[in-house]
């Protein structure tokens, strides 16, 4: 039989390696051919490696070559290597080819190269620990081992990208690398060359499109575990402790005013990134870390941890100077007002913040500059010179979007101090010609500016020791760990601190009065200074390595900061810090597979998600149900109403209120006594395994993961109702009415457990149903590990109402149509109602252009709060008059010729 | 097709007793076995070929080890490549090959009937019939 190759395939890997490995090396006559040959004749698109048969028949897919060389050595197939090489060549392969394209064709790496893979190296990692053998199918390596390794080979031989949390597949991947027929294979496919190998072919190979359901996938990353069978033991205790009722409450610890650490308790210290203060956020940034926050914040202080939830706006900088500019208020002003605004958006989402405060405080003038004098006087800073762009006019250094010229590259007249709009080239300020302070038109002069710089090289080393101590035995997710690990790997170099501007915290030193600290220098101290604004006793809490935990909630974009950087000044000021102990940063939260985006007028905002009619509690409950915690996920309307209507209403809301409605209509009221049977018995087992995974994923902070245990219990108290329909029962004899007290007692207790179990997530229904059930204040505040009888028999509950409301199709239609569809509609509307214009004569000038696009903008934003408003139809009508004919305008000025209606007019 | 129904067509072909239960994992619906004994299985072709065994019709995945390869080999296409989203140039494509390639066969293997015919067979019905 004959093998067609080509140099660089990454299939030659995984095919050779078989060949070795089923004796089958010998039978083969190899042959090169190059990228783009058509070995097999009925295939247009050239596909190798390729096996041809003495038969004349054709083997094109690398894993059935792979299986072939295996069944002629006698191997007998079976489902569960069937399952994973259906699992390579559905799954692996898509993600791989984008990710090997990512690094070996465009150069990328790190998260770009990583991130498109993540999920199926943890499906490999996780189906591996739960063996108790290396290997993923039987007691040896087999054919699913090597097809599985030779496709992750050109990835994982660079250590970068096989994380030490993969621990077992880590061992998996060194295990069969050293193996004979594996390291054959390398080498004659490698050449020595390492990755730089499959260039040449991957680069002949068409781009691999990003599978568009991976990165947006709301479905929970793991497949279920298997079920666990209960032992009797674990029965004997459910039943235990049932019994012990609420006297297996632990004991409430009062809250004090202020809350500071206590000596021998668990002392939680939880920040969320501190929003800049001149955005309205946007439900990304909700759930990416003030929403995360609050979960673990509300978890932890149900375990009666001493817990302190702290955030506040950060305030300083050219973007808030520039905003005030816009506005013509001053910095403080916009400061203050936007403040306010975020004040109230986390208000309204119920974030239990025990203080919320801003970095523009006299204290954090304090406390940076402190920090900054211990650095300096350790000899952590450095001085330099940086040329840069003055107005003398505005008598102040320009920062880059403050400049304007003509572009070095291509002569576009309007280039900003930082990037040209017309070419992209990325430009450093002083290189524009004829540059324009864009305040007062007046030309800048170049002027030397000293700076002064965080010496991080020497503070690398610090660094790194603390980061091993740290990381061992934490809790931080997968990417901060990687993020950080990239930044060291690259070599930290020396970071400037300093700026020329006027809004942010002044340095104290000879020569630099006129400068203030760059933000990202002192917006992580603003949270030392916040906790100081809230009590003089801050230091406890921020000087007190050894009895506070740390954990810092972000988005991705904002872990090097604290993982890095601030983590260098604090360790070169020797004053015994806090450092983050747990930092838990999340991917991203798109907007309906899109981003969300203030300038288009694109997504949610948190001030926006009041006026939907939607509580808050339902906007809490679907943004942690979609909770980016892995991989990026999406915000989608109808998702939210299918989950809106299915998990929520008819899953848990359905189980709860049936519960107690059985107590009301049944018995009064009245909890019934309750005779266990051994189903009833096992039932608690169950729960309490499901609480136990409970804690543990919240723990862990695996918020999203830890969502799904609620549910789960709601749907077995459904379950369990359904099997034993009390509402039957209760007209029988009187075995039967016991029976239905049974049940009914046993659903509403587990409607009280649940309720404890929803306050991180949805605390104003938790509260709800708190009071109808009457729960006795001492439970609501605290959640134990195991499941007690909370309501025993002869307790009298409150009145029962339903928990949700169903969201239905055209309200969350019209949502969709306001918060996103807007310019697309509109669009639509223009071309399908403009014929074909005649050519434009004349291009107007950029000016022109701008002035008409702002129009279109402003135009248009008129329009969607009209409809938005369910405005008089003749108003809109007009309305969209004047947009189409400013439209029409634009695109004549632009000299585009307006296209006739391609697709279908949208409904 | 719902995956899931047409492996309940590919039992009833079997001569199976109905009793299999299936859920849907995912985005692209994956199919799902629940199994009595031991782990579920996920996966068209996996559940297919498992169905194929416990019906003692060990021939649908042919007889030699270069048939049984041949049938994998067309069993992974139809995952791939036929329930790939794939594009109206990316479908003409795939159909003119398969064309060529059944030109001088019976079958997909050549003369014998097996799973892989089944498979593509639902696997290509709704193209066939968005085209006759």
């Amino acid at each position: 039989m004959q093998l067609f190759v080509s140099d660089g395939a990454p299939g030659n890997l995984p095919v050779l390696a078989a060949a070795g490995r089923a004796g089958a090396r010998g039978k083969l006559l190899i042959s090169t051919v190059g990228p783009e040959e058509r070995v097999v004749p009925f295939l247009t698109r050239p596909k190798l490696p390729v096996l041809k048969l003495d038969s004349d028949r054709y083997l094109f897919s690398t894993s059935a070559i792979c299986r072939y060389f295996f069944l002629l050595s006698g191997w007998e197939q079976d489902d569960l290597t069937n399952q994973w090489l259906e699992w390579e060549t559905t799954e692996l392969q898509p993600a791989l080819s984008v990710a090997l394209y990512n690094l070996v064709v465009q150069g990328k790496k790190g998260e770009d190269v990583l991130s498109p893979v993540r999920r199926a190296l943890i499906h490999i990692d996780h189906s591996l620990s739960r063996r108790s053998c290396p290997f993923l199918v039987g007691d040896s390596e087999s054919l699913a081992d090597i097809v599985l390794w030779g496709a992750l080979y050109p990835l994982l031989q660079d250590p970068t990208y096989l994380p030490d949390e993969l621990a077992a597949l880590q061992t998996w991947f060194r295990t069969l690398s050293v193996q004979e027929p594996c390291q054959q294979a390398v080498e004659s496919v490698l050449k020595k060359q390492g990755i730089l190998a499959f260039r040449s072919y991957l680069q002949k190979q068409p781009q691999p499109s990003v599978p568009l359901e991976r990165p947006v996938s709301n479905e929970p990353e793991e497949d279920e575990l298997p079920a666990h069978t209960l032992s009797e033991e674990e029965i004997v205790i459910a039943v235990t402790i049932w019994e012990q009722g609420l006297e297996a409450l632990p004991t409430l610890r009062p809250r004090q005013n202020p809350v500071l650490p206590v000596a021998g308790e668990r002392n939680v210290l939880i920040t969320s990134a501190l929003p800049y203060v001149n955005n309205v956020p946007h439900l990304g940034n909700i759930i990416g870390c003030v929403l995360s926050a609050d979960v673990f914040a509300r978890y932890s202080r149900l375990r009666q941890w001493n817990t302190l939830y702290l955030c506040g706006t950060d305030e300083y900088g050219t973007a808030t100077e520039t905003k005030a500019m816009e506005e013509g208020l001053t910095p403080q002003q916009i400061c203050d007002k936007y403040h306010t605004i975020h004040a109230s958006i986390y208000r309204w989402f119920n974030i239990s913040f025990d203080f919320f405060g801003r970095t523009t405080t006299p204290l954090q003038t304090k406390i940076t500059q402190d920090i900054f004098q211990r650095l300096l006087s350790r000899g952590f800073l450095l001085k330099d010179t940086v040329e840069q762009l003055r107005c003398e006019r505005c008598a102040r250094f320009l920062a880059d979007r403050f400049v304007e010229g003509i572009c070095p590259f291509c002569g576009y007249e309007e280039a900003r101090g930082d990037q040209c709009d017309k070419c992209g080239k990325l430009i450093n300020a002083i290189e524009l010609k004829k540059p324009q302070c864009k305040i007062c038109r007046e030309s800048p002069v170049v002027k030397s500016s000293q700076h002064l710089f965080l010496d991080l090289p020497k503070l690398e080393k610090r660094l790194e020791e603390w980061l091993g101590r740290t990381l061992a035995s934490s809790d931080w997710t997968p990417n901060a760990r990687f993020i950080t690990r990239s930044w060291l790997r690259d070599g930290l170099k020396p970071r400037c601190i300093t700026r020329d501007l006027k809004w942010g915290t002044p340095v104290p030193l000879e020569g630099f009065q006129d400068k203030v600290f760059y933000v990202w220098f002192d917006a992580t101290i603003g949270y030392l200074s916040i906790t100081a604004n809230y009590t003089d006793q801050w230091e406890r809490w921020w000087k007190n390595p050894d009895q506070v935990e740390l954990y810092q909630f972000m988005a991705k974009d904002n872990v090097p900061f604290h993982s890095v950087v601030f983590p260098c000044s604090a360790l070169g000021a020797e004053d015994n810090y806090t450092l983050v102990s747990h930092l838990i940063a999340t991917e991203y939260l798109n907007y309906e597979d899109g981003k969300f985006s203030k300038s288009r007028g694109v997504g949610v905002f948190g001030d926006m998600a009041q006026n939907t009619g939607i509580p808050s509690d339902i906007w809490r409950f679907y943004l942690l149900y979609v909770r980016p915690e892995g991989q990026d996920s999406s915000f989608s309307w109808t998702d939210l109403m299918l989950k809106n209507n299915s998990e929520l209403l008819n899953n848990l809301g359905n189980f709860i209120n049936r519960a107690g409605m059985f107590v009301c209509k049944f018995f009064g009221g009245c909890v019934p006594k309750m005779t266990l049977t051994p189903d009833d018995q096992r039932l608690l087992a169950h729960i309490t395994l499901e609480l136990h995974q409970y804690h543990q994923l919240l723990e862990k902070v695996r918020i999203r993961d830890a969502l799904r245990c609620i549910l789960t219990i709601s749907r077995h108290g459904n379950q369990y109702i359904q099997v034993n329909e009390p509402w039957k029962r209760i007209k029988g004899n009187e075995a039967d009415r016991l029976r239905a007290g049974t049940v009914t007692g046993v659903a509403v207790n587990m409607a009280a457990l649940l309720s404890i179990m929803l306050q991180p997530y949805m605390p104003t229904v938790s509260t709800t149903i708190q009071t109808q059930l009457q729960l006795p204040p001492a439970a609501c505040a605290v959640l134990p590990t195991n499941f007690p009888c909370f309501l025993p028999a002869g307790h009298q509950i409150g009145i029962v109402s339903p928990l949700f409301q169903k969201l239905e199709n055209d309200q969350i239609e019209s949502l969709k149509k306001r918060f996103g569809g807007g310019q697309l509609e509109d669009s639509l509307e223009l071309k399908a109602k403009v014929s074909k214009a005649e050519a434009p004569t004349e291009i107007a000038n950029p000016e022109q252009i701008k002035l008409l696009t702002d129009a279109v903008t402003k135009q248009g934003n008129i329009v969607r709060e009209l409809k938005a408003q369910k405005a008089d139809k003749a108003q809109v009508t007009a309305e969209v008059a004047k947009l189409l004919e400013l439209k029409q305008q634009l695109a004549l000025a632009e000299g585009k010729p307006l296209e006739a209606s391609k697709g279908k007019k949208k409904k | 097709m719902a995956a899931a129904e047409e492996l309940t067509l590919l039992e009833k072909l079997l001569g199976l007793r109905r009793g299999n239960k299936y859920s849907a994992q995912g985005d692209r619906q994956i199919p799902v076995l629940q199994t009595n004994n031991g782990p579920s299985l996920t996966g068209l072709a996996t559940i297919a070929a498992h169905l194929v065994k416990q019906a003692n019709k060990e021939h649908l995945l042919g007889s030699t080890a270069e048939e049984k390869a041949v049938v994998q080999q067309w069993l992974e296409y139809r995952v791939t490549r036929i329930d790939g989203h794939s594009s109206k140039e990316d479908i003409r494509t795939m159909l003119k090959d398969l064309n060529s390639y059944l030109e001088d066969k019976v079958y997909l293997t050549g003369n014998n009937f097996t799973l892989a015919d089944i498979l593509l067979y639902y696997g290509l019905h709704r193209f066939i019939v968005s085209i006759s």
